[in-house]
Formats: C-alpha cells, structure tokens, sequence
C-alpha cells in the first residue's frame, strides 16, 4: 500500500558536484512540512526540483511520490503541483478573472459553468465582483488571495510555499496564512513551506526540516 | 534556463534547428557572397568565359587612376566618422549618464535611428549646399551671397560632408548601443565611489565605466567603421564624385553593360574588403595603444574637471546632429510643398502641394512594394528570432559570446563585398531580380537588429511566470502564447518596428539582388539624387522617412490601447 501524501525519496540536490540539498521524508495529506534555512541554502531550488522547473545547472538524484505516484520524470504542467510565490506573480497581461480561469482545471466545461465557477471563487476570497479589474490594481492582500485561489482552482494534489508570506503586513500575513492552511487542511493537501521566518514555522504548526 | 518540455510535438523536434537555420539564412549568403567575389576577382566565371586564375583584374584595377584616392577616401571616411561618432557619444555618456537631460536624449534616439540614411543624407544636402537653408539664412546680410556661391560643399573632394551625412547616422546607433551596453553593466556605483574619492564626473566616467562599455560595444563600433568605409546610398548624395569612394565605383563597375566589367568589379571588391580589413586591425591596433595610455592616465590619479565644459561642447555636438536631421527632414517638407523658391529667400514665395500630386500616382506601387518587402522581411527576422530564443530557453541552447560574433558579420562584412558576389552568383543561376531575391537579401541585415533588440526583454522575462503557468497546468506552447509573448508585446512590436525601418533604408541590397528591376522608395529616392530636383527628391525622401516612422508609431500606440486597463504592462 503507498503512502499517501507528497514523498520525497532520497532526494539529493547538488550544483558544481557539491550537494547543496538532501532529505527524504513523507508530507501526509493535510500536514504541513516546513523546510528552514538561510537565504542560498537551496530551499527554493528544492521547490523548483519538486515542480518540476529546476534549472539544467543542478543535477538531482531520487524520486518525487504524490499519493503513490511516481511523478520525478513527469513535466510539469502533469504534476498536479501548485506553487506560491513571494510574489504574486498574477499574469499582468490578463484580468483578475481571466487570472482565475488560466488556473481553472479543463474539466471544467462550458462558458457559463467557467464563470459561476470563478465568481463563487472570488465570493470564497472575499473579492466578488472584481472578476474584469486590473490585477496591478489590487492591494498586496488582494493580490495574495488571487493567486492562492487561481492555484487552488487548478486542483493540485499538493502545495509548495515558497516564502509566500514575507512580502505582506504584520497584519495581512496573519490573515493569509491562516486561509492558506486552513485551505490545504480542508482539501487534504500535502504543504511543503520554506521559509526563514520561525513565525511561519509556528503557525504552520507541522515539523520542520533545516537546511544548512 | 531549461525545462523539460513534451517532445511530442512536430515543433518541439523542429525548434532544436532554428539557430542553425537562422544562422543559415544570415551567414549563408555573405560566404557564398564572399566566394562569389572571391572567385571572378582571380579571373574565374566560366559563364564569361573566364576559367584561368590569374591576377589580370587586380592589374586593370591598379591601373584604374583613381584607385589611389578612392582607396584613400574610403579609409579616411570611415575613419573619421567613426572617431567622431564615438567621440560625440563617450561626451554624452560621460557628461550626462544619470541626468534628467539623459532620459530625454534616450527618448530621442529610436526615432532618430529609424531615419533612413538616405532622406538624413539629403536633408543635410539641402541645409549645407550653397543654395541651401543655411546659406540663405546668413545671406546677405552676414556673407554679402546675392546668388549661391560657386563653391563645392556639397561632394567636396575630402568627403568631409559625406562624413558629416555618416556622424549624424551613427551617433544615434551608437548611442542606442552603448545604452545597451550601461543596462547590463549596472554603472552607477562605480561612478558614484569614483566621485566620492574626488573625480570630477566625466573623469570618473571615462576612468571607471568607459572601459568596461567599450569591450561590450566593440561589435557595433567595428559595424560603423565598416559600413562608413563602404557605404553607397550616402556616398551617391553626399560624397566625392571624381573620383567617387571605392564602393561607388564598384557599383558603376557592376552596373556596366559590358559583363567584362564584372572581372574588375570583383576585384575592387576584393580590394575593398581587404581595405576594412586592414583598418579594423589598425583599429585594434590603436585600441591597444589607446588602453596603455589609458591605464597610465588612470594611475596617475588626474580628478579632472571642467565639468560644464565637457557638458557644453557634448550638448551642443548631440543638439548639431539631432538638429541636422530635424531641420533636414524640415527643410524637405518645405521644399517637397514649395512653389517658386528665389536665393537668399528663407522661405518659397508660394506653397502649393503639385509636387505631392504629380508624384502620387507613381508612388503608390513603389511604396506597395517597400511595405511588401519590409513586412516579409521583418516577419521571417521574427520569427526566426523567436524561434532562437525560445529553443534557446527549452533546449539550453544558449549562444557563446563568440557566436554573437556571427551575429554581426552581416554588419561587418561590407555590402558592397559580398552582395556583387551574390549577384554574379544569382544572374547565373537565373534567380535574381524578382521580390524574393530581395526580401532574401533583405532578412540578412534586418535579422542581427531585430535579434539585438528583442534578446534582452525576452531573456530578462521573470521565468517564474512560466513555472507558475505550468504548475496550474500549461505546457510549454501555452506558456509562450499565452503568458509570454502577450506579456512581451511592446518590445516584439519595437523590434519590428526596428526591423521595418533597417528593411526600408536597404539601398544596395535592393538595387543588387532586385537587379534594378525592383523598386523601392529608397533606390528611387537615391536614383533621383543626380537629376537634382530639390521638388521630387523631398517627396521621395519624405515618404521613406514616414514609412520608416510609421512602425515606431505602432509600436508605441498598440500597447497602450490593447494594454490601457493594465498598469502592470504600462512601461513594460
């Protein structure tokens, strides 16, 4: 029987011959794993190796498991991973919407059925009616909520955090941090957090994994 | 950057070819060119009954009695346009990098450089001949001219309008360059310590970030020093005529109806091209003797000063050749409406637009034809650019520094050296003379300048983008046609709008692989130069001037519509 949950197996991560990454360890469903270490110790690299997108001046060695399958060969836009940033990165170049409906799943079919779907989204963020704005627009607090929800549309399998959180407010970061695990606990995601803020750490509540 | 992408696809297995092929498309015809010189130079063109190598061209060239000071004209020239084209723009930079005043010449220069040489040839022609604006502004009242005076300033035997015509010309190319080159450089701090220990702003400058500029714009300086030793369309409106520059005459050689005359044609390109050669050595030469110099002025610790000096002279030269292409451009918008025009008159006695309606009719097809051939032009240019840069990001196949090197051998190769070549190889091969030989000829100089302008913003793009699109579930295509190319819409618009305006201002190419057959604003308006109607010139000129703006135009105003509820994309 495979685990359920984000696995990662033997995953060494190196650049130039010098290991820069190594661990191995099972994020359940709904657990949240959170990876510390100093900025250039390779955490976001971990990240990019899980998605899918490192860059072909690493060499990894190991496997990728989600929910029993192996997905270490599988491109990225196959995984079922989604990501969040430090920033937003909304696509400037598409409404708030049409933001939404780039990470809307395919299965989802049929114009009308689309747009309920992203406007009951926006409804869940707090945001109706803003599905024709200007992304830029928006405040950072919006703009997080956007992205968290234009990733969850997409039904990932898992979560990555890439320092997600260090951008916003004292205030907004409490706030977002609370949706975004209470989100992934909902809907039974694996989350693996990386960070350098132990506050982070805290309120994610799950065990942490340094880097050095 | 690379990531792996689904290798299903036709185009995935095609894209790995497009370097190859662009380099094919563009370096291609300049060696087959080249051998095309080479080898009637030496007496071969079984089609002229020539198989017998032998040095009997060479011979009837040195027997040519201009060949010395045309030789001669096409060093010095080149020469002296390009020091002071890179004199003017080291002033700039250094006396102004990091102003308000700065910005304001940055904004200048796209316009400025998408001026075809030939109308800012002529413009400059009408300020500067003895009948022109100049002359009748300080007449008579300052020179005591009741009539033009009967000197030569226009085609004046040193060439020195000719290179005025070319500084004009190059200061904006290499002003673009070098702004190019300070970008990736990051010059500031630099500059900034070297004030803080005492420098006076331009020393520090020159001191601190000129050398680090220079190796990065070595490529377009050695581009200059080509194309102003071997230039044609300027040379026919602004320079020498007895005897011309060397490219001059190897063209009135090439346009012989004896085909014997291809032999000597071939030679003198030879010749040519070893002259730029010669002289890019003695450029490198000098650029050593010049960075010795250098270090030992840096050592000894000068501060220098005369800050407002520098900053005088260097405005006033930037101002000089901006405004000879502003008040050239006016003076044949003047004239292309002028009725009767008297010396010294500022102004025509009477405007009226005959002119403009005389000429309409036989416009039109011409410009068809240049916007057909510069459209076709700068599509293939983009697409083959695209098609680079994005193998270059799935498939890691970034170029070397040194394959930039291929990338300016269109530009470094002159003209006039492998086109007569080429052309000898397509009369016998019976595929020269139509549109396509043309747009053909045309994508080997718009692709290096399309391919410069677009590298940056399409490699600077935040990759992120692209691993968030792919992460909620697009592959590899939907990120390029759906996230970046939308996203890079203004620089892919300015970089055709670059290419459009490099494809309009061909002369040589256009007249060589069209066989005189095709026809298009800029041979028209540069054939039309030896007849000397000031009238029909400024029309001319004028359209190809407004063809090669009008992209620019686009460029800017497409953006801002289609992008007008995005502020996120506003200065993208």
């Amino acid at each position: 029987m495979p685990e359920p949950g984000l696995t990662l197996e033997n995953v060494i991560i190196r650049r130039d011959g010098h290991v820069l990454v190594e661990i191995s360890d099972n994020v359940a469903p709904g657990e949240v794993l959170t990876v510390m270490g100093p900025s250039g110790s390779g955490k976001s690299t971990l990240l990019s190796y899980v998605i899918g997108t490192l860059d072909t001046t690493f060499s990894a060695q190991g496997r990728v498991v989600l929910n029993g399958a192996d997905i270490t060969d599988l491109p990225p836009e196959a995984r079922h991973v989604g990501i969040l940033f430090q920033d937003e990165l909304l696509f400037p170049h598409l409404s708030v919407g049409q933001n939404l409906a780039f990470g809307l799943h395919a299965s989802v079919k049929g114009r009308p059925e689309r747009m309920r779907r992203i406007e009951s989204a926006l409804e869940d963020i707090g945001l109706a009616g803003f599905a024709d704005r200007d992304p830029d627009t928006l405040s950072g607090g919006q703009k997080a909520r956007v992205a968290l929800m234009r990733m969850l549309l997409s039904a990932p399998k898992a979560l990555l955090l890439d320092e997600p959180f260090s951008r916003l407010d004292t205030e907004r970061r409490d706030q977002i941090r609370t949706l975004v695990f209470e989100q992934a606990r909902a809907k039974g995601l694996p989350v693996l957090l990386v960070t350098h803020d132990t506050a982070d750490a805290d309120a994610a509540g799950g065990r942490v994994h340094r880097l050095d | 950057m690379s990531t792996s992408c689904d290798p299903a696809t036709r185009r995935a297995k095609l894209l790995p070819w497009a370097p190859v092929l662009t380099l094919a498309v563009m370096v291609g015809p300049v060696v087959a060119g080249v051998l095309g010189t080479l080898a009637p130079a030496f007496g071969y063109l079984p089609a002229l009954g020539g198989d017998n190598f032998g040095l009997a061209a060479f011979r009837m060239l040195f027997e040519w009695p201009g060949v010395f000071r045309a030789s001669v004209l096409s060093v010095t020239t080149g020469v002296a346009a390009t020091v002071l084209s890179l004199l003017v723009v080291v002033l700039i930079c250094a006396s102004w990098s990091g102003t308000r005043a700065f910005q304001i010449i940055e904004r200048m220069l796209s316009p400025l450089l998408s001026i075809p040489h030939a109308a800012a040839a002529f413009g400059l022609a009408f300020l500067i001949a003895p009948s022109g604006w100049i002359s009748r502004a300080t007449s008579p009242w300052l020179t005591g001219w009741e009539r033009p005076p009967d000197i030569l300033i226009l085609q004046d035997p040193f060439g020195l309008s000719l290179i005025a015509g070319l500084v004009v010309k190059e200061v904006p190319f290499l002003l673009l360059m070098t702004l190019a080159a300070l970008n990736q450089i990051r010059t500031a701090q630099a500059r900034d310590t070297a004030l803080a220990l005492g420098y006076a702003p331009v020393t520090a400058w020159i001191k601190t970030v000129f050398p680090r500029v220079y190796a990065q714009i070595r490529l377009p300086v050695f581009a200059v020093l080509a194309f102003s030793m071997t230039v044609v369309d300027v040379s026919l409106i602004l320079g020498p005529t007895t005897p011309p520059t060397l490219a001059v005459q190897i063209l009135k050689w090439m346009n012989d109806p004896d085909l014997n005359m291809r032999f000597l044609a071939s030679a003198a390109a030879v010749w040519q091209l070893g002259l730029v050669i010669g002289t890019l050595i003695l450029w490198r030469l000098a650029e050593r003797l010049m960075a010795g110099l250098g270090r030992n002025w840096v050592i000894s610790g000068g501060r220098g000063g005369a800050t407002g000096l520098f900053r005088g002279v260097s405005l006033g030269a930037a101002a000089l050749s901006a405004g000879a292409i502003f008040f050239g451009l006016l003076g044949l918008s003047v004239w292309s409406f002028a009725g009767f025009w008297s010396f010294p008159d500022l102004l025509p006695a009477a405007f009226s637009t005959k002119t403009w309606m005389r000429h309409m009719m036989n416009l039109w097809p011409i410009v068809t034809e240049t916007l057909v051939i510069a459209c076709a032009a700068t599509m293939v240019a983009l697409v083959l650019t695209l098609a680079c840069l994005e193998a270059e990001e799935r498939h890691g196949l970034r170029p070397s520094t040194k394959a930039l090197w291929l990338l300016y051998v269109p530009l470094i190769v002159p003209q006039i050296a492998f086109l007569t070549g080429l052309q000898t190889l397509a009369i016998f091969t019976g595929i020269d003379g139509n549109r396509i030989a043309v747009i053909v000829v045309h994508v080997i100089f718009v692709l290096p300048y399309v391919f410069l302008s677009l590298a940056d913003p399409f490699r600077n793009w935040d990759a992120r983008y692209g691993h968030v699109a792919r992460a909620l579930g697009a592959g590899c295509d939907g990120v390029l046609w759906r996230v970046r190319l939308p996203m890079l819409l203004r620089p892919i618009l300015i970089a055709s709008a670059v290419g459009f305006a490099v494809s309009i201002g061909q002369f040589l190419p256009t007249l060589l692989a069209g066989a005189g057959r095709v026809q298009t604003l800029t041979t028209e308006a540069v054939a039309l130069a030896s007849g000397g109607d000031r009238r029909v010139i400024s029309v001319y000129a004028l359209s190809q001037t407004a063809l090669a703006l009008l992209p620019f135009a686009l460029a800017l105003l497409l953006p801002a519509i289609v992008w007008r509820n995005r502020r996120g994309l506003r200065h993208a």
